[in-house]
Formats: C-alpha cells, sequence, structure tokens
C-alpha cells in the first residue's frame, strides 16, 4: 500500500494562493475600472421599482431549518459509510449486517418523517 | 516546515477563534468559525489523520455551520432591537468567567503533556480511512450502532419540535 | 521531491488556466448550443464565429458601475461572490488528468495533489459551495435575493445527501477513497470496464445531484427569473455578478470532470492495452480523451439547460428527499449483496 504523509497536502497551498489570487484581483481591478455614482434613491435595494416594505431578513418558514438539522444528522450516517465502503470486502457480511442494523434505526427516523409530513412543501 | 506550519496554523486559529467572539456581526462569527474549523483541519493533517481532516470539513464546516447560518440570518439581528445589558449582568457575567478560567488554570497546570516516543511499531498510517474502519466496525461497533439510536432520537426531537400541529397558526 | 515539487506548482498552474479558459469558453459554447437547439446562429459578430465573445463579455464586466445597495453589508456584500469562485477553484487539484508521464527515470503523475481521500476532498468543497450564495443573498438585504439564497442552500443541502450516498457504491467496488485508483479501475476490458455499466442507478443519481448542485436547468430554482427576478445575484453588478456567473461554469467544468473520473473511465480509452506506443504516448491521448470527455459532459449539461423545463419547489424537494435518497440507498444494500454473493 502506498504511503501517504502530510507532504501530500502542500500543493493546496498553490492552489489556493491561485484561487485567491484571481478572486482578490478581479474584484481590485472591477473596483478600480468601474464608475460609481451615488444617489439616495438608486442606492436602494430593486423590488421590482416597487417602494420596498419592512426589512428583507424576516424570519422564515421553520421547514427550512428542518430540512438543515435533518441534513446534518443524514450527512453524519454518509460520513460513517466512507470507512465500511472502503473496506466492504474485508468486513464480509458481518460488517453488511453491521450497516443494515445502522441503516435500520436511520430508515425508521426517515419513515417517521416522511409520515408526520415534514418533507411536504405545499 | 513542519513546525513552522504548526505555529502559523496556531496562529490563525487562536486569531480567528478570538475573531468569532469579538465580533460584532454574529455572521462574521459564523464565517470566523468556518475559518477555525479550516486551521484545525490544517492541524489533523500535520498529524497525519486526513480522513478526520476531511471529516471535519464535511460535517462542521459544511453542515453544522450551515445550520447556524441559517438560523443565525434569520434571528432578526437589527443593532437598534438589541437589549442593554445592566451592569449587574455585566459583573456577573466577567465573575463567572474569570472563575472558569481560575478553575481550567488550576486543572491544567500540573498536566504533565509527556513526550511521546517513536517506537518502531509505531505506524504512520494509523489514521488512514483504511485502518479506522477496520476499528471501527470491530472494536467500537456498540458506540457506532448506538449512534443510530441517537441519530433516531435526534430525528425525532427535532420533528416534534418544529413540526407545526394542523390547526396550529401559520406565522409565516 | 524539488523537482516533483516544481512539477505539481506547473502542473496547477495549467490545469488552472485550462479551467478559467473552459469556463470562458463554456459561456460563448452555452449561447452557441442556444443558439443550435433553437435553430439560430447565436453570437457572431465579435471575431470569426463569435470567438471574442467571451473577451469582449469579460471587458463588459469590468467596465461595469460597480453598485453596492446602501442597506446592503458591504463586507459580506463582497465576500459572497469571492466565496462562490473560490470553492469553485479549488476541486481542480485533486483532478487526474492523465495517468504519469515518466521523465529521466522519474514518474510524475499528471495530478495537482496525490493524496488519498480525494473523493472526500470534492464532497467538501461542494458541501462549502453553499456559503457564497448564502452571505451573497443575505449581505444584498434584498426579498429577492433572501428567498434565491434560502432556497439554494436548501437545495443543495438536500441534494448533497444522495450525491454522497450514490458515490458509496463507487467505493465498494473500488475499495478506496483515492481518485486514481477509481480510475485504475476501471482499465479492464481494454479501458472500458466503466463504473457506468456497473453502476447505472448510481450513475443517473450522481448526475442529478450534479445538475442541481451547479444550480443549473432544471434546477435552477435559486436564481428563477420569473419568481425572483435574478435570485441570489439580483443585487449584483460588474465583476462581481461575473464572479458569481463564472463559479457557475467554473463548476459545470469540475463536475463533468468528476462525472468522467466516478463513471465514464477518466482517462481510460477504449483500446489503449492494444496500440503500440509508449507509455507517454498513451498518457497524452489518455489526458486528451479525459478532456473530450469533459467537454462532452459540459454540452450535456447545455443540451439539458435549453430541452428541459424547471421544476416546481415542493417537486424539486420531494424528488431530492423521497426519491433519491431511498433510490440510492437501495442501490448501496443491492451492491454490497451483489459483492458479497458472487464473491468478487
Amino acid at each position: 500500500m502506498q504511503v501517504s504523509s502530510p507532504q501530500d497536502y502542500l500543493p493546496i497551498i498553490i492552489q489556493f494562493a491561485l484561487a485567491l489570487g484571481f478572486v482578490v484581483l478581479s474584484m481590485i481591478a472591477s473596483h478600480a475600472i468601474g464608475p460609481k455614482r451615488k444617489a439616495k434613491i438608486k442606492d436602494e435595494q430593486w423590488e421590482c421599482g416597487i417602494e420596498s416594505v419592512g426589512d428583507a431578513r424576516a424570519p422564515i418558514s421553520i421547514k427550512y431549518f428542518l430540512v438543515a438539522i435533518l441534513f446534518v444528522l443524514f450527512d453524519v450516517e454518509v460520513i460513517f459509510m466512507y470507512p465500511w465502503a472502503v473496506n466492504f470486502r474485508y468486513l464480509g457480511w458481518i460488517g453488511f449486517v453491521e450497516m443494515v442494523i445502522f441503516m435500520g434505526f436511520l430508515l425508521t427516523g426517515y419513515f417517521y418523517i416522511i409520515k408526520k409530513g415534514v418533507l411536504n412543501w405545499e | 516546515m513542519a513546525d513552522k506550519l504548526f505555529y502559523f496554523l496556531t496562529f490563525l486559529a487562536l486569531l480567528s477563534a478570538l475573531m468569532v467572539v469579538f465580533s460584532r456581526n454574529p455572521i462574521h462569527s459564523v464565517l470566523y468559525l468556518i475559518l477555525t474549523f479550516f486551521t484545525l483541519s490544517g492541524h489533523y493533517v500535520l498529524l497525519n489523520a486526513q480522513f478526520i481532516a476531511a471529516v471535519n470539513i464535511i460535517v462542521y464546516a459544511g453542515a453544522i455551520m450551515v445550520l447556524f447560518l441559517f438560523v443565525v440570518m434569520f434571528l432578526n439581528l437589527r443593532s437598534e432591537t438589541q437589549e442593554k445589558t445592566s451592569i449587574l449582568s455585566k459583573v456577573a457575567s466577567v465573575t463567572a468567567a474569570g472563575l472558569l478560567m481560575v478553575v481550567l488554570v488550576a486543572a491544567l497546570k500540573d498536566v504533565n503533556l509527556g513526550t511521546v516516543q517513536a517506537t518502531p511499531d509505531f505506524d504512520s498510517q494509523v489514521g488512514m480511512v483504511e485502518q479506522l474502519g477496520k476499528v471501527l466496525f470491530s472494536k467500537f461497533l456498540l458506540p457506532f450502532e448506538l449512534a443510530s439510536v441517537l441519530f433516531l432520537a435526534a430525528m425525532v426531537g427535532a420533528v416534534m419540535l418544529g413540526r407545526r400541529e394542523p390547526g396550529e397558526q401559520n406565522t409565516f | 521531491m524539488e523537482s516533483v515539487l516544481i512539477f505539481k506548482a506547473i502542473f496547477i498552474l495549467v490545469v488552472f488556466g485550462i479551467t478559467l479558459l473552459t469556463a470562458t469558453y463554456s459561456t460563448l459554447a452555452e449561447r452557441k448550443v442556444a443558439g443550435f437547439l433553437q435553430d439560430r446562429l447565436g453570437p457572431d459578430r465579435a471575431g470569426p464565429y463569435g470567438l471574442l465573445q467571451p473577451l469582449a463579455d469579460a471587458v463588459k464586466m469590468f467596465f461595469k458601475e460597480e453598485f453596492i445597495p446602501s442597506s446592503a453589508n458591504k463586507w459580506l456584500f463582497i465576500a459572497g461572490p469571492s466565496l462562490a469562485m473560490l470553492t469553485a477553484l479549488m476541486t481542480s487539484a485533486v483532478v487526474p488528468f492523465g495517468d504519469s508521464i515518466i521523465w529521466d527515470g522519474q514518474e510524475f503523475k499528471l495530478q495537482g495533489m496525490e493524496i488519498n481521500i480525494g473523493i472526500l476532498y470534492v464532497f467538501g468543497i461542494v458541501s462549502l459551495g453553499v456559503y457564497g450564495i448564502m452571505v451573497g443573498g443575505w449581505a444584498s438585504n434584498n426579498k429577492f435575493s433572501l428567498l434565491g439564497a434560502i432556497r439554494a442552500a436548501s437545495q443543495n443541502i438536500s441534494y448533497e445527501l444522495a450525491m454522497g450516498l450514490s458515490i458509496i457504491a463507487i467505493m465498494m467496488m473500488t475499495g478506496s477513497l483515492d481518485l486514481n485508483a477509481v480510475v485504475k479501475g476501471q482499465a479492464g476490458f481494454h479501458g472500458m470496464a466503466w463504473n457506468v455499466f456497473y453502476q447505472p442507478l448510481a450513475c443517473i443519481i450522481f448526475i442529478v445531484c450534479a445538475f442541481a448542485e451547479c444550480n443549473r436547468t432544471p434546477f435552477d430554482l435559486p436564481e428563477c427569473e420569473t419568481e425572483l427576478v435574478g435570485g441570489y445575484h439580483t443585487e449584483y453588478s460588474s465583476m462581481k455578478l461575473g464572479l458569481y456567473l463564472f463559479s457557475e461554469y467554473t463548476n459545470m467544468f469540475v463536475s463533468s470532470a468528476v462525472i468522467s473520473i466516478l463513471f465514464f473511465g477518466g482517462y481510460n480509452f477504449p483500446g489503449q492495452d492494444l496500440l503500440p506506443f509508449s507509455h507517454n504516448v498513451i498518457t497524452i491521448i489518455g489526458a486528451a480523451v479525459f478532456f473530450g470527455k469533459i467537454l462532452f459532459f459540459i454540452f450535456f449539461f447545455m443540451w439539458v439547460r435549453w430541452t428541459l423545463p424547471r421544476f416546481r419547489y415542493d417537486q424539486l424537494m420531494g424528488l431530492g428527499w423521497k426519491s433519491l435518497l431511498p433510490l440510492a440507498i437501495v442501490n448501496v444494500m443491492i451492491t454490497g449483496a451483489v459483492i458479497l454473493l458472487t464473491g468478487k
């Protein structure tokens, strides 16, 4: 098996420097070249020409938060599956049964969510 | 090289962690917290714990912080609505934080960190995903399965708290 | 070590240039493909066949007025598109563009960063993609932007799950998280043992999720003009808007590369072990074939955009959570059972 070490990650510094350089340069260039004209009404946010009412940052539907929470839970589950998938042949049937039990609990929760209609958007 | 990188990452980690606390805007705090997780992942890479480094990014920076950002963004954080904190609560919070620091210093000052000897049977690949999987699915099987029970409980709890019962008033 | 690092630096620079160039010309290709599919010409004024159009667009973007709404958070407003572009540009580091070049007795792999968790790296960067959109949309302090941003974030995180699960089946077959190992695993049958033949369901799920992650039609609800004006980038102008649009095309390039690697053999091509050429020549042909596959998938992205109508939001979330997620789990279980039963 090939030996991996922290040195393998050095190129990420080059990549990041290039990406950052590109973004910063284009931001500065567009800031320097483009014209800037300020006026009170012009600087308002654009909402189809109708005068905007109230603050945009109003509370939103709880469904979005629920989706985010469920995403965190399922994401951790997916992460648990990576070491399992890599060692799948080594673990054999025992590993398969272990994962089926793990998934069983999660799928119970999943069906509960579906039954409760959390994922119904109307 | 490695120790220079370590000190740089530590400096960045401490700086961004402090900025999390000192930022006035909570969105800035969240972004600094994400930066802190990145520096921690850098530390994991230096320790050759590559799987943990990636998982730290995916779970903490990519999932949990998205949830944080969702919540913080829609909490109505106008500066004029912020309550004035009274002198009493300021004194109380400073005292509590000071006491916590005293306890931490007292607990940690005698800790012997020790030094790790590089023994011949030390395996530098122990943090790789292959080794991790072998241990996780044999030695630590019970905690792994219990984690799924925990997920189930969290799922049910979130749904119970967040779901609107039929007939309850709809507020946007 | 020294020469390898220098090679890596040059290689990353070249790949970076190719990424930007392809993304630039994708903007022209998009309009040309749209023109072709709608039986018209598309842009043809700037240069021969309109080849200078992307350049003209870029110059226009730079010279446009830089507008920041008075009620916006200035720094977050700038941070939004910057984050979007940064995350889009980071992925190409782990993509294996070819096998290896043997020069002076030393082997140089055509891959920016040879790490054995390449797939997790891609997955991690993808999961960071929502920040650019969310921060930008929130900072604009515009109702349309905010709705677009929150939609985009919900959509991205929902499809990320099915995406992650569909890759698990590939990992079980390959037994590694290394992208290079995934490509090497598809070299059988004279370079035709592509994963798409073994994992058609995973392939479909992954491609659908890739469309959703790139916010491309039919999943472009975050920026659907009929409901939300411009979505999360309603308030953006000049190069800030340019970076948002550009990051979408860069994401398309990277997604196409990842799709080709995971399911369509990467740099493997039919008959590669039969050709009487040296290792280096095969590598170069392989890299060219890989690039061809990327271009095909970029075309596929555009083809779909001008063919399919947009989903409704409840359909979109329903597809992600109620169809793709259980399908991906079933696929993993079937793959596991088949591998264990056949003992391969």
